[in-house]
């Protein structure tokens, strides 16, 4: 029996080793970097790096490539999910689109944001949240820690993300993002800057651009939450929206009104070129994506040169056309597939660094060739946000949410199904010194007020408490699709800081952070043809996920009347002398004895001038310090007169003394 | 807002009446002959001060405050225990300063309503005795009959009556509190968000007092000291005031609550126009109080000119904090010089009761 017991353990244990071995996985860190001309004459450059490491269990604790600052945060704060973006500028959903993963997985509100999920009971969550903020402060140099009060952070239910719990979620609007930001972030590479795709990441040609977001996503599953054990996976996003300079062959005008949009090239965006790839990449690619909106003019184009006979297929392979020409024919073109317009869909060309080296570097071009219009993937609505009311007592905040144009028709047909109602969710964290009044809210359609609880599916709401927490808000809205302009007013009051609390500089005002609306029913998405080699590449499988659609409103700036900061001394120590002669004199009044004072002037009246010059050397002697001799009376106040001149002189000529030396 | 007006104009009739019925008791106790009707000037006073009607129009709740302190006095003046017990107890339940003018109500329930101070009529009635002239028999038998009226010894029965309803209508209105707060975290957190705040101060949005922005600027290593000097200063004057003024309980109450206004943390002009409008029932005795033409002067300046430096702060942006704050500022010592001047007035106008008293005879 025991000899069976012990063949099973054995059998047990080497199947064990076997299937660890089996999945046992490598480290995984890939670059890639996806180059996008905008509708507006400026170019996006989207980095992305990823670090996978596999699970502890199977692992151990020591990696490669994975950062180790990164996997001793997760181990200790249990993290599950977390996301940090450090953002310059604002996304300009209008022009640059709102309907791609890009626009609603990498805009992001300008400052800081950041949310993080943990596995860890429910009570813990708060105490974990302050040690993260501590922690990705000191590791990002950027003042995170203040996210630690209870006023900078919230928890929100259902309203952010369709996660329960231990979510929190802050961000400082405020906070100036910079090169000491992007540094410790570069480190987390396994190349820094020094080699691969990275190496593009100058620093004047990057914070030059109209937005800058560098962000830091992780998501682990360590701590035995779902079935499937992948590890610890880190996404490291850089989105920068660039404006090529114009040269003078660019400048030149087309036919009537149209402009050449300017050519670009690597070397001239980033002023730098690529030398070959990180080594430690499993795959460092380059791709250039070209919009629908744009390959569809170009097809119009293109048409019009060929005849109408032209071949689509051969049309979009191609990467010379009467549109635009790359300098570098690609490695491969990608073409997303797409089952309801399948007439013009995305492309992209890929490009492979492992080809080029230090001899031979990467610089690709992109050549106009003739001016093209085109509009980018809007949103279902164009969120907006301002501030209403004057002076600094009270106000308004409204949201203003547009219907974008239906010819879009790409989320109109998504909606026919449900009887076309638009839903979608706003999330907003007021902070308490804006004393939002719930009761207030008020929904103009069309701009017409409306019942609330027509529009208003569900709400939660907490209340701010002063210097405790602050207010949030979560609502979810159904529209019907007809509806042209959605508008939600909230009417608050403006609280009063103590003079510590003010920032530096306390008069520009104080930002409300960003709201965040999300529409749970679109999902931006990319579908490619079902093919291996898409699935090695993160940035592509990051593309084909099912996300929703997001996007952030405006940061708010909010006038708070100030205190006069230079004069807390002076308020304090008036204050006090005025409840200082409050107190004196009423004691004064209440002790008094008036029959007294009469019977003493009485008796001074009648003793008038013989004891009136004794009692006053007397009061002078004992103002002196000196004991008072009734005998001597006359000497004392000699002296004390000659004293008295010899003060005066004394005076005179100091001030005289100060006078010439500070005049001469 | 005309609801608000009406019930608060229903108050402040209300509130009249029962200044009157007080004054009338006051008035028959007074032994002066020409009486102007104390009672009518007060609540002329309250009802027609414009600070008054702009807490009305304001729709604050102040007014039911000033009811139920005016309702506690009425009470203690007509002997009404429960009455006097409810109001004190309400009072103190809205806004925790009233709790001090459980000193003059007790002496108006042991002593009776405002009167000379005693000595003068122990002294007075062994004059008469002693004199006992035959010709003002009259006089003297009403005099008789008014004396058995005063007590000239502490009437304990009434006390201690006062101090049962009391903690009977405390422990009511905390076990009402504690059932509807009960979902909400108890009365531990009730007290917390209520008289803790008014206590801690944490609200520093701008009013008529100066504690607002005394907290905003001053260091926060100070504060809690502070908070301690300020509502000590409310405690502290009240057992010199309750010794030099026990003969005159109702003119306590209003130093109290004058006092008490001046103070608090979160002053109002409806505390203002209470103490205005006591004031008035003391007409009689204040008659010759100092700088009442220059007091009167300021309260009006001031309330000319704190709307308007708090618009040009707020609203404008043009003027500064400070601006605002000296208002408020002139405004606490107007307040103080009133304080000061009336009791002063009091005591001088209770020496010259006894001077003439002496001199009389």
């Amino acid at each position: 029996m025991a000899a069976v017991l012990r063949f099973l353990i054995a059998v047990l244990l080497f199947s064990s080793i076997a299937t660890a071995s089996l999945s046992q996985e490598e480290e995984e860190f890939s670059e890639e970097l996806l180059l996008k001309p905008l509708a507006d004459r400026k170019v996006l450059a989207h980095f992305h790096f990823e670090s996978k490491a596999p699970p502890t269990r199977t692992y151990g604790h020591h990696h490669r490539l994975f950062p180790k600052a990164l996997y001793q945060l997760v181990q200790k704060f249990r993290i599950r999910e977390m996301e940090l973006s450090f953002t310059q500028g604002r996304w300009n959903y209008e022009r640059w689109g709102g309907f791609d993963p890009i626009s609603s997985s990498n805009a992001k509100p300008p400052g800081v944001e950041l949310w993080a999920v943990f596995d860890v009971p429910h009570d813990l969550v708060d105490a974990s949240w302050k040690n993260l903020t501590h922690t990705l402060s000191g590791l990002f140099c950027a003042s995170i820690n203040f996210l630690e009060s209870s006023t900078a952070y919230s928890a929100p239910d259902w309203g952010f993300q369709p996660f329960s719990g231990s979510l929190r979620y802050g961000s400082l609007p405020r906070e100036a993002v910079c090169t000491e930001n992007l540094t410790p972030w570069l480190k987390l590479l396994p190349c820094r800057d020094k080699a691969g795709l990275a190496t593009l990441m100058d620093r004047p040609s990057i914070y030059r651009g109209f937005y800058h977001s560098q962000r830091l996503r992780l998501s682990s599953t360590e701590f035995g939450s779902t079935e499937v054990e992948s590890g610890i996976a880190l996404d490291q996003t850089l989105t920068v929206v660039l404006q090529p300079t114009t040269s003078h062959r660019a400048s030149m005008t087309y036919s009537s009104d149209s402009v050449l949009q300017p050519s670009w090239s690597l070397s001239s965006i980033f002023g730098r070129k690529v030398s070959g790839r990180c080594v430690l990449a499993n795959s460092s690619n380059v791709y250039v994506q070209v919009e629908r909106g744009l390959m569809s003019e170009l097809k119009i184009l293109h048409a019009e040169d060929e005849g109408s006979g032209a071949d689509n297929l051969t049309f979009e392979k191609t990467w010379n056309n009467p549109g635009f020409e790359l300098s570098i024919a690609p490695n491969r073109v990608i073409k997303e597939v797409n089952i309801l317009h399948d007439e013009t869909s995305i492309v992209l060309y890929e490009y492979l660094i492992d080809n080029y080296s230090n001899s031979e570097p990467f610089d690709l071009g992109f050549t106009w060739k003739f001016p093209v219009v085109w509009s980018s993937p809007q949103a279902p609505l164009h969120a907006s946000r301002f501030l209403m009311g004057s002076g600094n007592e009270r106000g308004a905040i409204a949201i203003s949410l547009k219907a974008t144009e239906p010819s879009d028709g790409l989320w109109f047909a998504d909606t026919i199904e449900n009887s076309c109602m638009l839903r979608f969710n706003v999330f907003q964290v007021v902070p308490w010194y804006v004393r939002v009044y719930f009761h207030t809210l008020q929904v103009f359609v069309d701009g017409k007020p409306q019942s609330v609880t027509d529009f208003i599916e569900r709400m939660r709401i907490s209340p701010s408490e002063d210097k405790v927490s602050p207010g949030v808000m979560e609502m979810a809205l159904k529209l019907p699709c007809c509806v042209k302009s959605v508008t939600l007013t909230l009417e608050f009051d403006k609280g009063f800081l103590h003079i510590d609390e003010y920032p530096p500089d306390a008069n520009q005002g104080f930002d409300i952070p960003s709201a965040v609306i999300s529409f749970p029913d679109f999902h931006a998405s990319m579908h490619f043809l079902k093919d291996d080699s898409l699935n090695k590449s993160p940035l592509l499988s990051k593309f084909q996920e099912r996300s929703p659609v997001l996007c952030y409103t405006e940061v708010l700036l909010v006038p708070l009347t100030t205190p006069d900061f230079s004069m807390p001394y002076n308020v304090i120590t008036i204050t006090c002398t005025v409840f200082a002669l409050y107190f004196g004199s009423l004691l004064n009044v209440l002790r008094r004895r008036v029959g007294e004072e009469e019977r003493f002037l009485k008796s001074k009246d009648s003793k008038k001038t013989g004891r009136l010059g004794q009692l006053l050397s007397k009061l002078f002697a004992k103002l002196r310090g000196k004991s008072w001799e009734p005998t001597q009376t006359q000497s004392a106040s000699s002296s004390l007169i000659s004293s008295k001149l010899i003060f005066k002189v004394i005076l005179v000529a100091g001030i005289a003394a100060g006078w010439q030396y500070y005049s001469g | 807002m005309t609801a608000v007006l009406i019930r608060a104009t229903g108050q402040n009739l209300q509130m009249a009446y029962n200044q009157s019925l007080k004054s009338l008791g006051i008035v028959r106790l007074l032994e002066r002959s020409e009486m102007l009707a104390s009672g009518d000037i007060a609540a002329l006073v309250y009802l027609w001060n414009p600070l008054t009607i702009v807490t009305c129009v304001g729709s604050s709740t102040s007014p039911i405050e000033n009811l139920v302190i005016v309702l506690s006095l009425y009470g203690a003046c007509r002997r009404l225990v429960p009455l006097a017990a409810f109001g004190w107890v309400i009072a103190t339940h809205l806004s925790l300063y009233p709790a001090i003018l459980i000193v003059p109500l007790i002496l108006i329930l042991g002593y009776g309503p405002d009167s000379p101070r005693r000595k003068l009529f122990q002294q007075r009635a062994s004059i008469k005795v002693g004199e006992n002239p035959s010709t003002d028999i009259h006089y003297q038998q009403k005099e008789l009959a008014s004396q058995p009226m005063l007590p000239l010894r502490f009437s304990w029965r009434l006390v201690v009556h006062f101090i049962l309803w009391a903690s009977l209508w405390s422990c009511y209105v905390l076990l009402l509190c504690g059932i509807s707060v009960r979902q909400y975290g108890g009365l531990g957190e009730m007290f917390k968000s209520t008289y803790g705040f008014i206590l801690t101060v944490p609200d520093l949005s701008p009013n008529i007092g100066v504690l607002w922005y005394f907290f905003a600027e001053v260091f926060d290593y100070f504060r809690n000291f502070f908070l301690i000097v300020f509502h000590v200063n409310i405690l502290f004057m009240i057992l010199p005031l309750a010794i030099r003024l026990n003969h005159r309980p109702c003119f306590l109450a209003f130093v109290y609550i004058a006092i008490s206004s001046l103070l608090k943390s979160y002053p109002s002009v409806g505390d203002s126009a209470l103490y205005l409008g006591l004031l008035g029932l003391f007409v009689e005795e204040l008659a010759d109080m100092q700088f009442s033409f220059f007091l009167f002067c300021g309260y009006v300046g001031i309330s000319f000119l704190s709307p308007v430096m708090h618009n040009l702060w707020i609203w404008r942006g043009t003027g500064n904090a400070n601006f605002y704050f000296a208002t408020a500022m002139a405004y606490a010592c107007f307040q103080i010089i009133l304080v000061v001047e009336s009791v002063s007035a009091m005591l001088n106008h209770d020496r010259m009761l006894r001077k003439l008293s002496i001199m009389k005879p």
